[in-house]
């Protein structure tokens, strides 16, 4: 182990550790940053969820969007999976379907970004967001 | 994705061990085991409903989660996305099922300061602390404020003594860094002595370092390098979870000598209590770690000025000493906004009795009693009546409705006749008898006192006395003067803070219940039917059929009559069990 020696080692020690808390923290501060969740029964699975869920933290890394990933149950759109519900703090709640990489791309690129609709929403009729 | 499991005292009790275990084992099974990590924590506060699992990132919040929900929990939440709804918490009043803890009633009205890594962080990892911007205050002391710029900040924040008095906590290190010697020592007073309060347990227990980095930036304050933690050995994690931090703390180079290259030394050690309530008193506590007998002395001379081996001294409360990193952090004046005039920051409360949500919650000073009673506190248990809470334990007093819209405050709770002591808040209903509390808290004194000043030893036994006279009915008016007098007089003559305040609990009890003192010496009658030598068990003779099932349970043959024949209870001889009442199927018999 390494020894802490000044102040810079102590803030180095921090960054390195910090990646290790990031799930917790962002948990704590849901609500101010960008919810981003997949639908991962069988459907969504079988239409490659998790793989897109991979995707979509390396895309928000990329463009260094705070966003927390979770998964959820089944939205009830097998035959649009894989479907995702995106909630940007400020903003109602959306579900998007057939979200494919490119989808993705688009969807944090101009909705998360800029605000700008992008197709795909679907039009829902229930409520998204658990209490 | 993180599972978080509390490993608190309370839930550890409950088997938390093993729902750790089965979760990990579960996750093996199911190959996750590299994808979600299960962790530990310290207490999450909401021990009425514990063991408690928290899933993140999602915010889940299960409760009284049992070793074979583990599997269940892995198979439906992290593997199917599905929330396990009988494990999730229901609201009492809409009766829905709350999976986030922050829209739930006992959480919502919360700030977390000294708590802030409690249920957050693995205590036994000093990484994950360091994460937290642990030991960052310390960086910031040791290289950019210098030893009075740090006890500015600390007089600037307002922050009070968490241990139960309240004086100034920048002012008692500046005394202490005027005092020069070639050693000063920095205490940690961890002896918690009052009953029902356990949040200097659960800091412990749920984030040691804090103690560790907050005694270093006080031994740097104050120019101390030594720091003792004085700590009751029946609290064994807590105690455990300590040396791990010291130990991890060393071999990081956080204690030691020249910590971050600063020129600065400073190391801790433990001292044992062994559970008594006078060694919580700082010159008792000081005296107990010096191998004597755990008596106090008068003061002055204060610790600061003559303490641990006569060198000058700074004892701090553990949930005092939680609170330094915060406010070297964030500033004194981020502090200094939350609370109210004369108190700042937060408070942790225990809260306990007949409450719906038991537990530990931290709180802006300044809220309301009936903000934390009804909102915090979910309301009184089986929808009773709310009849008082006793704050600050034996040197404190019972509050009634009158005062359950009072700002909580240092000044306050003291200008209600209570005080704030270190944080317990024991709920009272109807079924309470105010007579029976004032003398619960007097045995507690008289078992505890030292005995070395006659006004503490002598005098708080003949309260206790007294009390014990009036809930057997043979109390009389002078009595309750007599009880008066003789409280005034131990707590202008006692020698320490015990005595001085240990009739608090009869003097608040007189004042806000008088009537109900009267009705014990005078009616001979206890509304709460609690003291039993002032109930009396009657058979109703319209109802009694002559069963004798009562006469053939009373274990002293108290019930006489005739087979058939209404039968009726001798007062004299009885004893009051209940074992008749339980026995009777036509409810004939009754209390009055
Ligand atoms: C009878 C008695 C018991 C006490 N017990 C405790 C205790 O258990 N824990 C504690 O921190 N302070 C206790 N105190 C208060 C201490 O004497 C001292 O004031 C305190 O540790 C100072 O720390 P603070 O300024 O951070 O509150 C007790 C005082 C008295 C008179």
């Amino acid at each position: 182990m390494t020894k802490v020696k000044s102040l810079a080692d102590l803030k180095a020690m921090r960054e390195k550790f910090q990646s290790n808390l990031d799930v917790r923290e962002k948990g704590d501060i849901q609500d101010e940053i960008v919810q981003v969740k997949v639908a991962m029964a069988t459907c969504g699975i079988a239409s490659g969820a998790k793989q897109l869920m991979e995707y979509m933290m390396e895309k928000a890394e990329a463009l260094k969007i705070r966003a927390v990933f979770t998964q959820t149950d089944c939205m009830g759109h097998c035959q649009l999976e894989p479907t995702i519900e995106v909630k940007v703090p400020g903003r109602d709640p959306l579900v998007f379907g057939h979200v494919d990489n490119k989808k993705a791309d688009e969807i944090f690129e101009k909705y998360i970004v800029n605000n700008e609709m992008v197709e795909g929403v679907i039009p829902v009729n229930r409520e998204v967001i658990d209490k | 994705m993180h599972v978080l499991v509390c490993g608190g005292t309370g839930c550890k009790a409950s088997q938390s061990h093993e729902i750790v275990e089965n979760l990990k084992s579960a996750l093996v099974e199911n190959g996750l085991q590299d994808e979600v990590q299960v962790i530990t924590t310290g207490c999450f506060g909401f021990c009425e409903k514990g063991p408690i699992v928290k899933m993140m990132p999602d915010n889940t919040f299960y409760t009284q989660v049992k070793p074979e929900d583990a599997r269940t929990i892995v198979e439906e939440h992290i593997i199917k996305g599905r929330k396990v709804t009988n494990l999730l918490y229901t609201d009492p009043e809409t009766n829905e099922h709350v999976s986030d803890s922050k829209h739930m009633g006992f959480y919502k009205k919360q700030v977390r300061i000294a708590l802030r890594n409690c249920g957050f962080i693995d205590p036994e990892n000093i990484e994950e602390f360091i994460s937290r911007d642990g030991y960052a205050a310390l960086g910031k002391c040791l290289t950019e404020l210098k030893p009075e710029d740090v006890i500015q900040e600390i007089k600037l924040s307002g922050l009070r003594g968490r241990g139960g008095g309240g004086f100034p906590t920048g002012l008692k290190w500046e005394i202490a860094s005027k005092n020069h010697a070639d050693q000063k020592y920095v205490v940690c007073n961890a002896d918690e002595g009052d009953p029902g309060a356990f949040m200097d347990r659960s800091i412990m227990e749920g984030d040691p370092h804090t103690i560790v980095e907050a005694m270093a930036i006080c031994g740097y304050a104050i120019g101390a390098t030594k720091g003792l933690v004085y700590i009751r050995a029946e609290y064994p994690l807590a105690i455990e979870r300590l040396q791990i931090a010291i130990k991890q703390a060393r071999e990081y180079g956080l204690l030691g000598t020249n910590i971050l290259g600063s020129g600065f030394d400073f190391d801790i050690e433990l001292r044992y209590g062994a559970g008594a309530f006078v060694c919580g008193e700082e010159t008792a506590l000081i005296h107990s770690m010096e191998g004597k007998r755990g008596e106090p002395t008068f003061k002055p001379p204060f610790p600061a000025v003559s303490g641990y081996l006569g060198k000058p001294t700074n004892v701090n409360n553990v949930e005092t000493f939680a609170n330094i990193p915060v406010i070297i952090n964030r500033g004194a004046d981020w502090f200094n906004k939350i609370g109210t005039e004369k108190s700042k920051g937060t408070k942790v409360f225990a809260l306990a009795g007949q409450i719906n949500n038991v537990g530990l919650i931290e709180v802006p000073m300044g809220i309301t009693l009936r903000e934390v009673i009804y909102e915090i506190g979910g309301g009184i248990k089986d929808g009773k009546e709310f009849k008082a809470v006793q704050t600050g334990g034996p040197s404190g007093g019972c509050l009634t409705t009158k005062h359950l819209d009072t700002p909580i405050d240092y000044d306050n709770l003291i200008a209600a006749g209570s005080m704030m002591g270190s944080g317990g808040m024991v709920v009272m209903d109807e079924t309470s008898c105010m007579v029976s509390i004032a003398k619960f808290y007097l045995e507690f004194t008289c078992e505890e006192s030292c005995g070395k000043c006659s006004p503490c030893r002598i005098g708080n036994k003949r309260l206790c006395e007294m009390l014990t006279k009036i809930s057997k009915g043979n109390g009389t008016m002078e009595d309750l003067y007599e009880l008066r007098n003789l409280a005034a007089v131990i707590k202008d003559t006692a020698l320490c803070g015990l005595g001085q305040t240990s009739p608090n609990p009869v003097l608040s009890t007189l004042d806000n219940f008088w009537d109900e003192y009267v009705e014990h010496v005078v009616d001979k009658k206890c509304r709460a039917g609690v003291c039993k030598s002032l109930m009396r068990y009657e058979i109703d003779q319209s109802k009694c059929v002559g069963c004798t099932a009562c006469a053939r349970n009373c274990p002293v043959n108290a019930i006489k009559g005739e087979k058939k024949m209404p039968h009726t209870i001798d007062t004299e001889v009885c004893i009051k069990c209940g074992a008749c009442i339980e026995r009777c199927k036509f409810g004939a018999i009754s209390i009055k």
